[in-house]
């Protein structure tokens, strides 16, 4: 990122923050009752400090635009929306915490936010024991489970297993069938490879390691050298944010790029645009979203001139864009009931088909997950201050076959 | 090891405990005092869960104050204690379906098991060498615990530790009310003040001191001071093996964080901004902490920077802590 | 196992020396400030953070990675002498709790203040030019960054050696390190010397960032994880000994290395046993001195 854009960040974040700060002040005074009349109030916990800041910033922003847009065109019956924006500081405990306080305090209609698996469990925890509506916005395959699932959980998110199996499908007919996995060592990692090696059976695969690492390594090079002697056609590193941007530019660093091609179930807009062109160049991966597809798909267009009014200019994220759907779907759901009650709710969120900004969605009615395409995209080796960093090569269209069944998952 | 005093006692609560006046009075109903306060405390706590949270992370300084401003060691794996309390009552909870109260009885026995563990490995080193042993064998329960993914739910977390009802002599309370939550788990907070104030003015409390004070004089005066080391350290380890367990039924889940040797430094930032070797000390640090960060963090994300500042404030200036200072100047 | 070989075990050797070479460049400074002053520095890991993003900051700024390896790490020793003198000074005679502290207190205010500056997010660093690629080592092709990582280590190594024992001023430090008070009496400014070395070992700490920020980039979090595997170094090398600090950086780089070829997911995990096991045979670590700090 350029020395300009990043002057940029720090000032919009100030702003964000302020603004957080303003509608954070008011519900401290006064402990209102969950009325039907006030304002809906959509509780919004992510990480804004620690590593993940930056997306977390966009998570907002892009959480402000749903809310926008729900005001300017009238709310629910007058009442209008506000986000109530918390730190959840990626750490679950914490992020159960800041639940019960907006849950219990500040008597939030929903809740809606989360980074990582761990801390959308820990959300979903608290919020399905007080029958209050969570939709998560980050990647877990343990959420659609029926030991952690309840009928206030939503899944606006990807998981590892719909994500995985798209990316396999696409690398594994195109790339070869010999296939080492460098694997981050938890549930999230585990997921990615299970949902690889479920989409890989029908290539007849030839798994030769599943390498794991600790999870927050900041040094590969001790696993390198022995996946460059087992000769793979495909390297699939399955870990997250900055695991990931330090193992490709090690990887690239040992020249393994020259001898395999390497893929990752998901490839961050913004840890593409932190760790430079040099070390993503030619990776290809999966993302529920790139503001790029605007090119075809008139809801994308829409939904990204709009940020950009917004937001100076800016373009979202990935993660961000799943945050503008999250709160969307509820204060649209709560239009079309009528009501913010959870009761009156849910069978709103399981009748919406919506398209709000990158094709068609919808819940699917035994786990909550969202149906939706995934996008396979490979980053290109564009100049440092292009925000256009990756190709979309192919698309997979919503479809519940690619789903794990809702037998599968303990749903009766 | 014989606990009878050869000579005069040498520890300062001894002394404290004579003491005529209003401030003598209050040492002498410390707990009761607390009791008070904790009682009262969540009339002026911003929301109920964070009250909680002082409860939890106050008993668990109190833990450790007695091995660290009592004793004078200095731990750095507090938090396999804590975490061994909190995962212990969590499993027995959610894969033994124990009762809510064996639970905790679990996690608080737990909390002792895993420090005589640590302990008798770690007792024999001194000093800095001490700290350093326990966190590193704290970093291998965390990463027992971590991969024991089966019982923990390993990176994930524990979840489900869902307490939804407590039945208690006919009375049938609603454990997921705020209040009610605080109330529960209050009492067995408040339970530990009593029985740690029991506990520091025995005569095991003085031989403590008497080892801080003075070790050297402690073992001349016939005292076996790495067993009365040892002892310590396993009472520590219940009462932040209590306070684990408190944090498991009041979030409902037991995350992997509760181990991690941040967790362990909290606890020696949370005493040290309080007071060490003050009875409520810790209990002020763990709620000026709390509060601090709770505050700070609501109009920027760099609280952290708030926060150091406030610490190295306090080192540099009030090395006996804020509640420590303040006692200070009233004994004057 | 499947793929082993003896090029491969070799060349996993040879990546645990270049693993070492860091973590030796974090130990020595910590150990020097530890024997010197009795002080448990837990804002190192911060001093080599903030090396490397000044030395970012001296490249986004038109300066070349040579030059910024120069600079930073004065930039940052400049820092440190400031915290030495202002912050710790005034802890000396109160025991080794209250440094180790305010070191703890002000490694958050360093971090968050690059935060600030910078932002959460981090920043790649380019491999210079003249050090891109892989050479061919004998047992396979290793990365040759990596051979100037360990290689620089080395010139430090032997700098500070011959600093220590071949100058009068090194003469002074181990007798400070062994008795200040001999030292004072003997007409020395003891204060002048713990100046200097803690203003040393953070400028090496910083050195170690800077030189780490090509192999990961940089983030305000960077120093955390170095510093533990630094502190593990130290400990098992004996507190306060140099040989010590360089012996069990390279066995702990090895270690890890070998770890990770045959159960990956327990290399983090293996330094602390390590620890664990070493402390609990000899105490004192391979060079340190029984009793001391106790």
């Amino acid at each position: 990122m350029t020395d300009d854009a990043r002057k940029f960040t720090s000032i919009s974040r100030r702003a964000i923050v302020a603004g957080a700060g303003a509608s954070l002040a008011a519900p401290f005074s006064f402990n209102i009752a969950r009325a039907q009349q006030g304002n809906i109030k959509v509780g919004f916990p992510v990480p804004l400090t620690g590593p993940y800041g930056a997306e977390a910033q966009d998570q907002v922003r892009a959480a402000q635009v749903a809310i926008a847009e729900f005001n300017e065109t009238g709310g629910l019956k007058g009442r209008m929306a506000e986000l109530l924006v918390r730190d959840d500081k990626l750490n679950p405990g914490e992020a159960a915490t800041r639940a019960l306080e907006l849950v219990e305090g500040d008597k939030v209609d929903f809740v809606v936010g989360s980074l990582s698996a761990a801390v959308q469990l820990a959300v979903n925890n608290v919020t399905k024991a007080r029958k209050v509506l969570y939709n998560s916005i980050s990647q877990s395959d343990t959420i659609n489970e029926a030991k952690d699932f309840s009928p206030y959980t939503f899944h606006e998110a990807l998981n590892p297993h719909m994500t995985a199996g798209a990316v396999g499908r696409y690398a594994f007919q195109k790339f070869g069938k010999k296939v080492v996995f460098l694997t981050a060592d938890y549930a999230y990692g585990y997921e990615m490879v299970n949902g690889f090696q479920a989409a890989g059976k029908a290539f007849g695969i030839e798994t030769l390691a599943d390498i794991r690492h600790p999870l927050g390594a900041t040094d590969f090079s001790a696993l390198l050298p022995r996946i460059q002697a087992l000769k793979p056609d495909i390297l699939i590193i399955s870990n997250f944010g900055r695991d990931q941007q330090i193992a490709l530019k090690q990887a690239t660093d040992f020249g393994m790029k020259k001898q395999m091609k390497i893929v990752a179930p998901i490839l961050l807009y913004t840890g593409r645009l932190a760790a430079g062109a040099q070390a993503f160049d030619g990776v290809v991966g999966g993302t529920s979203y790139y503001w790029g597809m605007e090119k075809t798909t008139p809801s994308a267009k829409v939904f990204n001139d709009r940020f950009r009014k917004m937001h100076d200019g800016k373009v979202p994220s990935d993660y961000g864009s799943l945050a503008y759907a999250g709160v969307k779907t509820f204060l649209m759901a709560a239009r079309a009931a009528g009501s913010t009650a959870s009761e009156a709710v849910i069978p709103a969120m399981e009748a919406l088909k919506y398209d709000y900004y990158k094709g068609p969605e919808y819940y699917r009615k035994c786990d909550h997950q969202s149906v939706q395409s995934v996008f396979i995209i490979e980053s290109k080796n564009a100049p440092a201050n292009d925000p256009d960093v990756f190709n979309i090569v192919a698309t997979d269209e919503p479809n519940e076959a690619n789903l794990r069944t809702c037998q599968e998952l303990g749903h009766t | 090891m014989t606990l009878e005093r050869t000579t005069g006692r040498p520890a300062r609560s001894s002394a404290a405990f004579r003491e005529a006046g209003a401030l003598g009075w209050a040492r002498r109903h410390r707990a009761a005092l607390a009791a008070a306060v904790i009682l009262v405390f969540p009339l002026i706590a911003p929301f109920k869960a964070l009250a909680v949270l002082i409860l939890v992370y106050g008993l668990y300084a109190l833990g450790f104050n007695l091995l660290f401003g009592y004793l004078g060691v200095l731990s750095f794996g507090h938090s396999a204690l804590f975490g061994a309390g909190a995962y212990l009552c969590g499993i027995a909870f959610v894969h033994f379906g124990a009762p809510w109260w064996a639970a905790i009885i679990v996690g608080a026995v737990s909390g002792m098991i895993v420090a005589a563990i640590i302990g008798a490995l770690a007792i024999r080193t001194r000093g800095i060498y001490f700290a350093m042993v326990t966190l590193a064998l704290s970093q291998c329960v965390y990463y027992l615990f971590y991969e024991a993914v089966g019982w923990t739910g390993g990176e994930n977390g524990l979840r489900g530790v869902d307490v939804k009802t407590i039945d208690l002599f006919g009375l049938h309370l609603d454990f997921v009310d705020p209040l009610t939550r605080y109330y529960v788990l209050a009492a067995f907070v408040i339970a530990s003040l009593f029985v740690l104030s029991r506990i520091l003015a025995s005569p095991f409390g003085a031989v403590i001191e008497a080892v801080r004070e003075n070790e050297a004089r402690a073992r001349a005066s016939g005292y076996n001071v790495p067993l009365v080391r040892f002892v310590a350290f396993v009472l520590s380890g219940g009462f932040c093996g209590l306070a684990g367990a408190l944090l498991a039924l009041h979030l409902s889940i037991v995350p992997i964080e509760t181990l991690h040797y941040d967790t362990s430094g909290l606890v020696v930032m949370m005493s040290l901004l309080g007071g060490m070797g003050t009875f409520f000390g810790p209990f002020i640090g763990a709620a000026i902490f709390l509060m601090l960060e709770n505050l700070v963090s609501l109009w920027t994300v760099h609280w952290q920077l708030i926060v150091g500042a406030a610490f190295v404030i306090c080192v540099l200036f009030f090395p006996r802590g804020l509640w420590g200072t303040l006692l200070e100047r009233l004994e004057k | 196992m499947n793929g082993l070989s003896l090029d491969l075990l070799g060349l996993q050797l040879f990546t645990g020396v270049a693993l070492g070479a860091l973590y030796i460049l974090m130990a020595v400074g910590l150990s020097l400030i530890f024997g010197m002053l009795t002080v448990v520095n837990f804002a190192h890991g911060a001093f080599y953070m903030l090396g490397a993003y000044v030395g970012l900051w001296l490249m986004m700024h038109g300066a070349n990675f040579w030059i910024a390896l120069v600079v930073a790490p004065l930039a940052v020793a400049g820092v440190g002498l400031a915290v030495e003198r202002v912050l710790i000074r005034p802890l000396y005679g109160r025991g080794i709790d209250y440094p180790l502290l305010l070191t703890f207190g002000l490694s958050y205010i360093i971090v968050e203040l690059v935060r600030v500056a910078f932002g959460n997010t981090g920043y790649p660093v380019d491999t210079p030019e003249a050090l891109q690629g892989a050479v061919d080592i004998g047992v396979g092709y290793f990365p040759l960054y990596r051979l100037f990582v360990i290689a620089a280590t080395a010139v430090i190594l032997a700098a500070l050696w011959f600093f220590l024992e071949k100058t009068s001023f090194g003469l002074i430090i181990r007798a400070g390190a062994r008795d200040p008070q001999i030292v004072r009496v003997l007409g020395v400014d003891v204060s002048r010397v713990w100046l200097i070395v803690f203003g040393l070992g953070t400028g090496i700490a910083a050195l170690a960032g800077l030189l780490s920020a090509p192999l990961q980039g940089v983030i305000p979090e960077m120093g955390g994880p170095i510093l533990a595997e630094a502190f593990v170094v130290v400990v098992v090398g004996g507190m306060g000994s140099l040989a010590g600090a360089a012996v069990a950086g390279l066995l702990v780089g090895i270690v890890v290395s070998m770890t990770s070829l045959f159960a990956p997911e327990m290399s983090r995990v293996a330094i602390f046993a390590l620890m664990a096991i070493v402390l609990l045979i000899r105490p004192q670590g391979f060079f340190g001195r029984a009793g001391l700090m106790s």
